[in-house]
């Protein structure tokens, strides 16, 4: 992605954000390189979900008061700018605690289908059927289809990865075949910050009729995301990857196959008709959100989605791109420094794992944290993606929109810190 | 400076020339533990000779401390009764759990004393009870088939 906009004015924007200005391990500056997880949240995010607390907070879509008419306006008003920052109609996006949940939402309702009545059919999965998955996948989308797969008996494949890290795309049709129903996989890589071709793999899986399940995790958060031109059937992502709250995560689903997509939780704002002998279920979305839905979290997701927009998502990815080039470069002039996964920015984000040779990524992290330099380590939740990539486990810097050049630098020296710690420089 | 605090001499030593490593025949049981946040693992066996701990061997991928904190292991056990190779493990958790407030006793724990620093950093508690809980499980599953 090219953008000729202007660079972002990162000084002004962490001002934004309270916590990035406190220091750590003695007064160290804070040096937050681990986003991938989980972001940090701008003022304007932590101040609506005050404001909402403090002059509207109610249950939503219960009991007819002016506090709970306002509360549901909020609550709904948010769902309607995610949908439109994420390219979807109001509809088709379900609040979630997490974008784990989401995952989990699909499989269960899919595993729910066989019984579920002639609408759900299209959805059934049963022995002779393949669910596809990618050795790339972080657990969140990978377990959950194991699982159902389990349940039903139906047969796991995935798609292998190149040695740098790039999934092996030689012979989609041979992974995508005619028994597939399902193909979930990520947009972008949490570990590696690869970023896969979405077209090739949704025109794959409606060659043979299968559904597309997309991990948005990380690519919501960080470039112009539109699901509606990407063509995927479903896809899932977390709030508090995006500068928004955690406890909150949404999963979108096209109309049509939402409209038929039998519940996964039920219980109370799920239901139409409720009786002793049985019970009949709301319209989409509500059909899956059952229970009293989490308010001040989802209002504070639809403060970060504007937040993210004034500053423009082609910028935030530009910025971000930048920094990984200039990490890419920094580390790789490190002697008994390995990346890991592609050794350049080409379709990647911003996420940059390695290994250094003679010290453990844990000590390494270690020796980091002590120059206030806040990085992630162990296997980031991709374990089969770490061995096919032959590293135990890595140490990862991921970028957001507030990182800048001198906290690549930062990173870059607390390395060369490390080996001379421990003795291998 | 923190970072000497936490990663002493003592530690770096046992890394470097880890005490006892190595998988070794015979044994009586085997343990093999993970560390499912980071992916670390040790591979650990045990020969009981009567109530006597005659060896302890493992194998391994995993952190300094982790590394460090099995090769004291195997000084401070074989050729101990399980009873006093189980109270020093008991200090050594103690003391592993007690968020750097608990004063470790020399005459127990020797080298282990070296892990105090360790102690108040929890994310790293568990890499330092990674092989002895290994040892651990080791000993019950001997007895159990004993
Ligand atoms: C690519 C990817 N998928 C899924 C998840 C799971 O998100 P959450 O833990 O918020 O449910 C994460 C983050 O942890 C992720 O980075």
């Amino acid at each position: 992605m090219t953008t000729t906009a202007a660079p972002l004015d990162v000084t002004a924007l962490r001002a934004d954000f309270p916590i990035l200005s406190r220091t750590v391990r003695d007064g160290k500056r804070l040096v937050y390189l681990d986003s991938g997880a989980t972001s940090q949240r701008p003022t304007q995010v932590l101040d609506a979900e005050k404001a909402f607390l403090q002059q509207h907070n109610a249950a939503v879509h219960r009991g007819a008061h002016q506090l709970a008419e306002e509360a549901t306006d909020a609550y709904e008003g948010a769902r309607q700018r995610i949908a439109d920052f994420v390219g979807a109609d109001f509809g088709e996006l379900v609040f979630t605690k997490n974008a784990t949940e989401g995952f989990n939402l699909v499989a269960y309702a899919m595993g729910n289908a066989a019984t579920s009545g002639p609408e759900a059919e299209r959805f059934v999965v049963g022995p002779g059927d393949e669910i596809v998955v990618t050795e790339m996948e972080h657990h969140a989308n990978l377990v959950p289809w194991q699982q159902l797969a389990a349940r039903t008996g139906a047969t796991l494949k995935w798609f292998e990865l190149t040695s740098d890290g790039r999934l092996d795309l030689s012979d989609v049709d041979s992974v995508i075949t005619p028994r597939a129903k399902v193909v979930a996989f990520t947009h972008q890589s949490n570990v590696t910050g690869v970023i896969n071709p979405v077209d090739v793999l949704v025109a794959a899986a409606r060659k043979v009729g299968a559904l597309t399940v997309l991990d948005a995790c990380q690519s919501v958060p960080h470039g112009p995301v539109d699901f509606h031109r990407l063509g995927v059937d479903f896809a899932s992502f977390s709030g508090h990857k995006m500068l928004g709250p955690s406890g909150i995560g949404v999963l979108y689903g096209r109309r049509e196959l939402l409209e038929a997509l039998p519940p996964f939780i039920t219980g109370g704002s799920m239901i139409e008709l409720v009786k002793m002998e049985g019970s009949t279920f709301a319209p989409p979305p509500q059909r899956f959100e059952a229970g009293s839905p989490m308010t001040s979290q989802a209002v504070g997701l639809g403060a970060a989605v504007d937040y993210l927009s004034i500053v423009g998502m082609e910028r935030i990815h530009a910025h971000e791109h930048a920094l990984t080039v200039a990490a890419l470069e920094g580390l790789s002039a490190v002697k008994g420094v390995r990346l890991i996964g592609p050794a350049d920015a080409v379709d990647r984000g911003g996420a940059v794992p390695f290994e250094i040779e003679g010290v453990h990524p844990h000590d390494a992290g270690q020796v980091l944290d002590s120059l206030g330099i806040a990085v992630r380590v162990g296997h980031h939740c991709a374990w089969p993606l770490h061995r096919c990539l032959n590293a135990q486990s890595s140490v990862r810097a991921t970028f957001y929109l507030y990182n800048t050049l001198d906290e690549v630098d930062a990173l870059v020296d607390g390395v060369r810190e490390a080996q001379k710690f421990f003795g291998v420089a | 400076m923190q970072l000497q605090q936490m990663y002493q001499e003592i530690i770096l030593d046992h890394y470097k020339n880890p005490h006892g490593r190595g998988l070794r025949d015979p044994f009586d049981a085997e343990s093999f533990q993970v560390n499912p946040t980071c992916g670390d693992e040790v591979t650990l066996r045990v020969k009981l000779d009567g109530d006597v701990v005659s060896d302890v061997s493992y194998d391994g991928q995993g952190c300094s401390i982790s590394q460090a904190s099995t090769s004291v292991l195997t000084d401070l056990v074989v050729g101990k009764p399980v009873g006093e190779a189980f109270q020093k493990l008991d200090a050594f958790v103690e003391l592993m759990q007690g968020r750097g407030q608990v004063e470790p006793d020399e005459d127990v724990l020797e080298d282990g004393i070296a892990f105090a620093g360790v102690a108040k950093y929890p994310a790293r508690v568990k890499c330092a009870l990674l092989g002895w809980m290994a040892f651990k499980d080791a000993v019950a599953r001997s007895q159990g088939a004993a």
